[in-house]
């Protein structure tokens, strides 16, 4: 137990210092959204293992994954997290166009990668297998959608960033947003590997 | 609207220090191979499935941990420390209800036989 | 162009329906009308509905969670007259009436009552314990308010257009279902949850930030106070169990929505799934609801008797086991639903596990008491109706976790979580009510009525859910609307006259807020420090200036404000002040909020335009404020000063009892 003197009248934070701080706490707190992410995807995971048999006398993974194309996405998705280091490495030089640049190709890659999953479920939809045949394919539709849909935000995000560093150039809260943007891109290419690990490897096996 | 504060540096990586390109590159490799191993066995199937399982396990795991270190700039030192104190609960929690879910679902699915 | 929505919604199937939509419809056009009346619209805007002030925030979701309360009370006032009746007869409700009833009930206390108090009381009082001056993200929190409040807004519209879900608060699959429930019902239900769930989840985030990131320099983990540790694990709680009922309510709407097959009968559908998924979010939310109540209850002990807390490094690492163990136990919630025995001995062991830190919790509790001065306050005597009743709620729960034992889902189960969620969490979020009411408002409430409100909901406590452990014994299962076991009957009357003495008790508070706002001058407290505290907060003045401290506190041990008034520093002016700079105004929350009731009305109605509409409303809503990278409100130095000097600056001395 110790007796308390108190000290008041502390400097206080100047307001560059505050702003850092804000900052950090931001940085802090989107980690933190990333990890109830994290539990979100972990529950759809264990719902897809679970009813990875239900297949209800319609088509299983094995019928419908195709190994190119799941390796194709890989390598776009990966990919588009390089470029996306490379606008990092950019963007804490300052040079405006260079990050720009960057984040243009990790947009182009992202696009592509959602376009083939586009296609590829469309494709399953049309062809009879659909999220509405089976449990399996309920859950590999939601699983590999809410993916697909949270990489989609990523684009917006790129995008809306992406005008605003043309528009008004680099400065340090512009910068913490697009490391915001930086670790949402990585979680969700951390995201992918689980998915093909999980669903689309096995499936093919 | 008051002006923005003045910050005198230029803006860094969060994590303190430079930031280079050395982590992305070396990144970027071991992910791509971690990403042929498992490609390259289910697609040659050379090993038995249980097997190749386990190898797809393993080289999971391995690249999440290439990402967060490489990527994320995820390492052991203090300005780290709260967001791996995060990560770990996080991991934990993710055990426990997964894990939890399949012991659950799995003993029902037994007893539905 | 109006999706399902027809004229056939509004509620002329039953006179008792209607009644309670036109109670609806009239009870808000007359708020409508009486801040017209007064004029006080623009002040509302400018005052509250846009404020980024954590306190204004805390005291708008005690507000929420008061007036639904009401309702929900209203509910169960009605099934205990139906149940009282109902021996051989269909009482006055229709079955799909009262299984609304129940529905709306447990959603309603669950969601809109306990989580908006409990958030509220977070908001008024952790930054200050902290020694802070606002929340990590303001902004954020008053989106978690007005998206909690659109939640509630869907619940309460359930009540004039269309019906509410029947399904149970927990809504099983395969009843909850579109083919079992095609009605909107369910829907209702859904958006209710996911919409007010982001909101929570956004509060937990924004709570466990401040707490980690905010703390006044000098003031380690291990210096907070008992309230903030319980706010950080419940924040820690909240992000971590909130996602699997985001998960279990989506799937279920895909289902319904999108004819998929998660929880269907047939086509691959597992419906145990669901209820995996629902507990394993529903048994940390009952710890999410009790441990800030006992973090009000070690505050209030310490204060109430003017003693420091017996064993706060035991509390905190209860707190903290209490929080991990939560994880881990989630089965014992279907025990009866086909696990084998290694499962169900399983979860049935670690159960009951969680008695050992709430038994060394109350045990340090009663130690602080022992040889203390302790004062009967409305406060306290909330903490000591607590202590005792709690416990016989927690040795039904070792019954309980008896997994072959023949009492689940029988009203046992009922007086089981209603004796730990009332005589618990409630009592404990209205002995903080009382405890911070003067530092949120700047006066007291009315003693007297507060304990003749104690008393009444003390008694009606007991009397309304005692009787339920016997019928549970006699074999009555939960939520019937009409039974035929004469013996059970008085039982059911008893319990009704509990439920008379709980209206009495929500009648006296009542009478003691429009009392003390009466009598407000008489009862005002001069200094920050009514009840000569021991925490920061009572550092503060009553009500608080925005910024909270003009100067940020150093702290160097527990009981920082004990320390400073002992040290004689307490009431220390600053050689200069500074200018503070906090969040400014914004109206990107309420509208968010009220795009978002629209997107889930419109989600709910399938009017497919509308929802477009207000999905884009949101996004523009979230737009707007998130390229403001600076905080707005500057407060100049020298006025600063001016507020302090307003201030009466004459705490309480260390042996003085209430100024």
């Amino acid at each position: 137990m110790t007796d308390a003197v108190i000290t008041a009248g502390q400097d206080e934070d100047t307001e560059a210092e505050e702003a850092e701080r804000a900052i950090d706490e931001k940085a802090y707190g989107f980690w933190i959204y990333l990890m109830s992410d994290a539990i979100i995807f972990a529950l759809l995971f264990a719902t897809f293992v679970v009813m990875s048999h239900n297949t209800a006398d319609g088509p299983s993974g094995h019928t419908l994954f195709r190994l190119p194309h799941t390796f194709a996405e890989t390598m776009l998705l990966l990919a588009s997290s390089a470029t996306f280091g490379f606008a990092s490495v950019a963007i804490a030089a300052g040079q405006r166009w260079r990050t720009l640049a960057w984040l243009s190709v990790t947009f182009l890659l992202g696009l592509g990668f959602v376009a083939m999953k586009i296609s590829e479920l469309y494709g399953m939809a049309v062809a009879g297998a659909g999220p509405w045949r089976s449990g399996f394919l309920s859950a590999f539709f939601t699983l590999v959608g809410t993916h697909g849909a949270h990489v989609s935000v990523g684009l917006v995000w790129i995008v809306l960033l992406g005008c605003e560093v043309a528009l008004r150039g680099l400065n340090p809260f512009v910068a913490s947003r697009l490391c915001r943007l930086g670790l949402f891109w990585h979680f969700l290419d951390i995201v992918w590997i689980n998915i093909f690990s999980v669903v689309y490897l096995p499936g093919i096996l | 609207m008051p002006a923005p504060p003045q910050l005198s540096k230029m803006p860094t990586s969060p994590h303190g220090g430079e930031v280079t390109i050395k982590p992305y590159l070396v990144g970027v490799v071991l992910a791509l191979v971690l990403t042929a191993i498992p490609f390259g066995l289910v697609a040659a199937r050379t090993l038995r499935p249980i097997q190749i399982f386990v190898v797809i396990g393993a080289a999971a795991i391995t690249q999440v941990v290439v990402h967060l270190r490489y990527f994320l700039h995820l390492d052991l030192k203090p300005s780290s420390q709260n967001k791996l104190i995060a990560l770990c609960f996080a991991a934990i929690v993710l055990l426990i209800l997964v894990g939890g879910t399949l012991w659950i679902m799995f003993d029902l699915n037994y007893r539905m036989m | 162009m109006l999706g399902k929505l027809t004229i056939d919604a509004l509620p002329f199937y039953s006179g008792i329906a209607m009644g309670g939509a036109l109670i609806t419809v009239f009870g808000a056009l007359g708020v409508v009308a009486l801040i017209t009346w007064l004029g006080q619209w623009r002040y509302l805007w400018i005052e509250w509905l846009t404020s980024l002030d954590h306190k204004k925030i805390g005291i708008m979701y005690v507000t929420l969670a008061l007036i639904m309360m009401v309702r929900g009370f209203i509910d169960a006032m009605m099934m205990r007259t139906q149940q009282a009746v109902a021996l051989d007869s269909d009482g006055y409700l229709s079955p799909d009436h009262f299984d609304q009833i129940f529905t709306s009930h447990a959603t309603i206390m669950v969601f809109f009552v306990a989580m908006p108090f409990l958030v509220g009381l977070f908001n008024v009082v952790v930054p200050q314990q902290i020694g802070a001056r606002d929340v990590a993200f303001p902004f954020m929190n008053s989106v978690s308010l007005w998206l909690t409040a659109s939640g509630a807004a869907l619940v309460i519209i359930s009540l004039v257009i269309g019906k509410f879900s029947t399904a149970g608060w927990s809504a099983y699959p395969p009843y909850s279902e579109a083919q079992f429930s095609p009605g909107v019902g369910v829907d209702y239900w859904i958006w209710a949850i996911l919409v007010s769930g982001v909101g929570s989840m956004l509060t937990g985030i924004n709570f466990l930030v401040t707490i980690v990131k905010r703390r006044a320099p000098g003031m380690r983990l291990m210096m907070m106070p008992l309230f903030t540790w319980t706010a950080l694990c419940t924040s820690i709680l909240i992000v971590f169990a909130f996602p699997a009922l985001t998960v279990a309510a989506a799937l279920l709407g895909l289902d319904r929505y999108l004819g998929m097959h998660f929880f269907t009968d047939g086509d691959g559908g597992n419906m145990m799934n669901y209820i995996n998924l629902f507990w394993m979010w529903g048994h940390p939310e009952v710890y999410i609801l009790i441990l800030p109540a006992f973090g009000v209850y070690s505050e209030v002990v310490a204060t109430f008797s003017g003693k420091r807390l017996f064993g706060y490094e035991s509390l905190v690492y209860a707190t903290v086991v209490i929080t991990v163990l939560s994880f881990a136990v989630w089965l014992h919630h279907f025990f009866t639903l086909g696990a084998s025995s290694d499962v169900n001995a399983f979860f049935g062991r670690v159960a009951p596990l969680i008695a050992v830190p709430t038994g060394v919790t109350i045990f340090d509790w009663l130690f602080t008491m022992y040889r203390g001065r302790v004062q009967f306050s409305v406060p306290m005597l909330f903490t000591l109706g607590f202590i005792v009743t709690f416990v016989i709620g927690g040795m039904t729960g070792v019954l309980l976790a008896v997994a072959p034992v023949d009492m689940h889902n029988t009203t046992f189960l009922v007086a089981h979580y209603h004796n730990l969620l009332i005589p618990g969490a409630l009592f404990g979020y209205f002995a903080g009510y009382q405890y911070w009411f003067p530092k949120a408002f700047g006066f007291r409430l009315e003693e007297k009525w507060g304990r003749r409100a104690f008393w009444a909901w003390i008694v009606g406590v007991y009397l309304a859910f005692m009787p339920l452990y016997i019928l549970g014994f006699m074999g009555m299962p939960q939520r019937l609307q009409r039974y035929y076991v004469a013996g059970w009957q008085p039982y059911l009357i008893v319990a009704e006259f509990g439920a008379l003495f709980i209206l009495c008790g929500i009648t006296l508070l009542a009478i003691q807020l429009a009392v003390s706002i009466r009598d407000r001058a008489a009862l005002a407290v001069s200094t920050g420090d009514p009840w000569n505290g021991r925490t920061l907060e009572w550092a503060t003045a009553s009500p608080p200036a925005a910024y909270n401290f003009a100067v940020v506190p150093h702290v160097h041990g527990i009981d920082a404000w004990w320390a400073m008034k002992q040290a004689g520093t307490a009431g220390h002016r600053p050689a200069r002040f500074h200018d503070i700079i906090m969040a400014g105004d914004s109206s990107a929350g309420v509208v968010l909020g009220a795009m978002s009731f629209v997107f889930a009305f419109a989600m709910i109605w399938q009017i497919w335009w509308l929802a477009a509409v207000g999905g884009l409303g949101m996004f523009a809503a979230v737009l707007s404020q998130t390229f403001r990278d600076h905080a707005e409100h500057r407060i100049l130095a020298n006025e600063v000063e001016a507020i302090e000097n307003r201030r009466t600056m004459a705490p309480a001395l260390a042996l003085g009892g209430p100024t």
